[in-house]
């Protein structure tokens, strides 16, 4: 991929090949194939094709984003959801095809860069070249210069003046006795350039570095020291691992939420959401911080970020044995105003102590429910009125027999086996009760449940990047690039010095740039206001 | 003061929009005189004499811009149908009403910032406001460059009543603080460079747009979209008008887009995620690199260079209308029901 302000530089004609022998055949072939790779034209087609297969990430539900609205999608669309899913379409960036577009893209980039830096060092390395025989012919140009002095004195001062003014400068002599003036100035702009370029391709390996090397895991916490976790896998959600990644390595810190802070706009959107939580690192002595959106905890190497809040009900139940059990059960938001639902189970309730479970007749017992941070004026609405917890109700409806919890499925901790349900294993007593915090009630079976408030909970991710800090100074180092690529001027100025009679000058842009004149001018200006101060060799 | 800033707004509509009117009566009644001002004198520079060893990189002498220097205005026939009186009040008219338009803008989104008690960009409604202000002002700043451009006055205010009245009927949203996600000093920093970006590139897009319909005029089609160009500067001043709006803008575009992934970071855990937002602000890059290159490229034409540029600010715009109201992603902060 050729950079801006400058064509790619032809490849020189191939020589026409001389006996086919299908090796140089080949070698033909792949040279123009790369001939054809490094263009620019290709480089604009594949830059083209790359924004174009964005597209479809951006329109299409994505699986790295948001995996319900991928299956919501997939059940909408019978036929054409499976098709497009054969084409990766809920996957795009990690696609088999965005992949060979960008990759091609950089090879195409490094094919182009690898020559232009080499021919850039060579433009550094060399001199000003000699003026061209007629000045008078380059763009802005400069006759009758009446300067004083003889040659080598006006040289002199002509190159000291450029000198000032950030000119490369060569001074030359001519056969009939004259001198050329050489001045170029504007290889910051081809560096600027070759730059930009290069700070594509370290983003690029730092994005492969961190997709590698890092992870990411979630965590819902409950409030309280009994409820922390540990940076291992067992005990996440869910969690990425790089492929180079293995699971032991992870950075040993263990986390618990003491409490969490919430307010709320008088409309119910958050103003403030700050988890106050203590830390370990390895053995080390607990620490206190607080997480907050936009602040995360940023340990050595992982980063500790809040993602989301909820209420877990605290209920204590005692079974027909006289047997009490307490259960924190985070319950999941629906809403904005934190209308929440989960279940609560006592795998261990109804246990006769004389009997020992009976498994073919088990009576344990679960609550689903739904909280109301906020009850609203009319309960029939069944939804929150408000985030906080200004009027809290907890609605549950029991459940007895066979959870279902030792088949060894996993099954979602935020709802009941349904399959058990069906299947009659699983039955529905009772009618719904409704609890304030605190309070107690008596089930039909004799049994109680009292409600004892609720806990927050705080939604955790982990995650280590180490690609990032390349990514950011790739980053910088584009944008500098950018602005000296876009800022440069190559000007090249040349002086004619005869060795009698006026100076000539001339002055030659790559590109003509506004300005150009100008520039040219002012120059040309400096060097008759030159004349009237004394010079160092003006008295010899 | 929120009040205030609504009225204001309504100003500012209604005086751009007279500003468009009054320009297309100048652009009905001038002569071609601006035409004229403007040609292209061609710059054609001969390749330097044999022997000397500078010519080989010395690519693309191109013509000198005629726009940056001004040049002796002469007396030029006038057009049928034209009353250069009427004209030049019109013009004057026209820059006055686009004036009184920008000052009520500005007093909009500055009254609107202290109704909010934070910088007025926290909305979608409030983000059109800032780009359509940065562009006005950007306008400003080339008009009292080069006064030769006025004409193109009437396509920068069209734009302007454009995206403020959709602004205004469709987006609009009132005071409202911030959510936590966006209260971050990177909102004044991301979202301002955004908003700078989003503002050149709309007048870099009306450059480039106008020079298509020049070059085509100038090519002989008389068509609807062409006949516009009948009294628009020459299509060359014009491309390079756009070349430069778009590589003035297109570093402030990534600078955005790097300090979006820094915040991104801090706030969402990774610095890139490929959210519908940084999915289409990736495209707008792709595509407005892709214009610069091609630019660049003497083997392609200038014309399908200055085509590229437009549909990146199609991408632009689609970054803007159709990732906030229809796709749905992190970036929800329209705040439009």
């Amino acid at each position: 991929m050729a950079a801006l302000d400058e064509l790619t530089t032809e490849a020189p004609a191939e020589p026409p090949s001389r006996g086919l022998g299908p090796g140089r055949a080949l070698i033909g072939v792949g040279r123009r194939l790369w001939r054809w790779l490094t263009s620019m034209r290709t480089a604009l087609i594949l830059l083209f094709l790359l924004a174009l297969a964005a597209i479809p990430g951006s329109l299409l539900p994505q699986r790295n984003l948001n995996i319900d609205k991928v299956n919501q999608y997939l059940a909408q669309h019978p036929t054409l959801g499976p098709l497009l899913d054969h084409l990766w379409a809920y996957n795009v960036f990690a696609s088999p095809w965005f992949s060979a577009i960008y990759l091609l893209l950089f090879v195409s980039l490094v094919g182009c860069l690898i020559p232009r830096l080499r021919a850039h060092i060579a433009a550094v390395m060399r001199v000003p070249p000699e003026a061209p025989s007629r000045l008078d012919r380059l763009p802005a140009h400069a006759e009758s210069l009446d300067l004083p002095g003889d040659p080598a004195e006006i040289a002199g001062r002509l190159n000291d003046l450029l000198r000032k003014r950030r000119f490369r400068v060569k001074v030359r002599e001519q056969a009939g006795g004259g001198l050329t003036v050489s001045a170029e100035k504007g290889h910051l702009k081809e560096t600027g350039n070759i730059l930009f370029h290069f700070s594509l391709l370290a983003i690029l390996i730092a994005v492969a570095l961190g997709s590698w090397y890092g992870y990411h895991a979630d965590r819902l916490v409950v409030q309280g020291a009994d409820q922390g976790f540990c940076n291992t896998l067992q005990q996440y959600d869910e969690y990425g691992l790089g492929a180079r990644v293995s699971p032991g390595s992870l950075e040993p810190f263990c986390l618990d939420l003491t409490s969490f802070e919430a307010k709320y706009l008088s409309n119910g959107e958050p103003s403030v959401y700050k988890a106050f939580v203590d830390y370990t690192l390895g053995d080390g002595p607990a620490k206190s911080t607080t997480i907050q959106v936009n602040h995360p905890l940023r340990l050595s190497h992982a980063r500790i970020y809040l993602l989301g809040t909820g209420y877990a009900p605290v209920v204590k139940y005692t079974d027909k044995y006289g047997h009490s059990q307490t259960e924190v059960a985070p319950f999941l938001s629906s809403d904005a105003m934190q209308t929440s639902s989960g279940v609560i189970e006592f795998p261990d309730a109804n246990v006769d102590p004389a009997k020992g479970v009976d498994p073919n007749h088990k009576q344990q017992v679960a609550f689903s429910g739904i909280y109301l941070p906020t009850v609203p004026s009319d309960p029939s609405v069944g939804q929150s009125a408000f985030p906080a917890e200004r009027n809290p109700a907890l609605m549950l409806t029991e459940y007895q027999g066979d959870l279902g919890l030792d088949a060894g499925i996993p099954s979602s901790v935020y709802s009941l086996d349904q399959h058990q349900i069906d299947t009659g294993r699983l039955n529905k007593v009772g009618d719904p009760i409704q609890l304030k915090p605190g309070q107690t009630k008596t089930l039909s079976d004799g049994t109680t449940i009292q409600f004892l408030g609720t806990r927050p909970w705080a939604t955790m991710q982990v995650r280590y990047d180490p690609g990032e800090t390349l990514v950011l100074v790739g980053a910088v180092c584009l944008l500098l690039g950018l602005i000296v690529m876009l800022l440069g001027r190559r000007l090249r100025v040349w002086f004619r010095i005869p060795p009698q009679g006026p100076v000539t000058a001339g002055a030659l842009a790559r590109s003509v740039y506004p300005g150009f004149t100008a520039e040219f001018e002012s120059i040309v200006q400096d060097t008759r206001a030159d004349q009237s101060r004394p010079t160092s060799r003006g008295t010899q | 003061m929120a009040a205030l800033s609504d009225h204001l707004l309504l100003l500012a509509i209604l005086a751009y929009a007279l500003a468009m009117l009054t320009y297309a009566a100048e652009y009905a009644f001038g002569n071609r005189s601006v035409v004229a001002r403007v040609a292209v004198r061609e710059h054609r520079r001969e390749l330097v004499g044999a022997g000397a060893p500078v010519v080989d990189t010395l690519d693309e002498p191109g013509p000198v811009d005629l726009l940056d220097e001004p040049q002796p205005t002469e007396p030029q026939p006038t057009g049928p149908g034209a009353d250069p009186r009427i004209a030049v009040w019109a013009g004057r008219a026209a820059a006055t009403l686009t004036l009184v338009g920008w000052l009520a803008h500005l007093g909009c989104v500055v009254t609107r910032g202290f109704a909010a008690h934070r910088v007025p960009w926290g909305n979608m409604y409030e983000f059109v406001l800032a780009v359509t202000l940065v562009g006005a002002t950007a306008w400003f700043v080339l008009l009292l460059r080069r006064p030769s451009i006025r004409p193109l006055g009437l396509f920068v205010t069209l734009a302007l009543v454009i995206l403020l009245g959709i602004d205004g009927v469709k987006l609009y949203t009132p005071v409202a603080p911030l959510v936590p996600a966006l209260n971050s000093y990177w909102l004044k920093i991301h979202v301002t460079a955004a908003v700078t970006a989003s503002g050149i590139l709309m007048v870099g897009f009306v450059a480039a747009a106008l020079t298509l319909i020049r070059t085509g005029h100038e090519a002989g089609k008389t068509r609807f979209p062409y006949s516009l160009g009948a009294r628009l500067p020459a299509a060359d001043g014009l491309e390079r008008l756009a070349f430069r709006l778009h590589a003035f803008a297109f570093p402030i575009w990534t600078f955005a887009i790097i300090c979006g992934a820094i915040w991104a970071e801090a706030a969402w855990g990774r610095y890139w995620g490929w959210d519908p937002k940084e999915t289409w602000a990736f495209i707008a890059w792709v595509i407005y690199a892709g214009y610069l290159h091609a630019r660049a490229t003497p083997s392609v034409k200038r014309t399908i260079a200055t085509w590229i540029a437009v549909v990146g600010w199609g991408a632009m715009m689609v970054n803007l209308f159709v990732v906030n109201l229809v796709v749905s992603g992190l970036h929800s902060y329209a705040g439009v029901n």
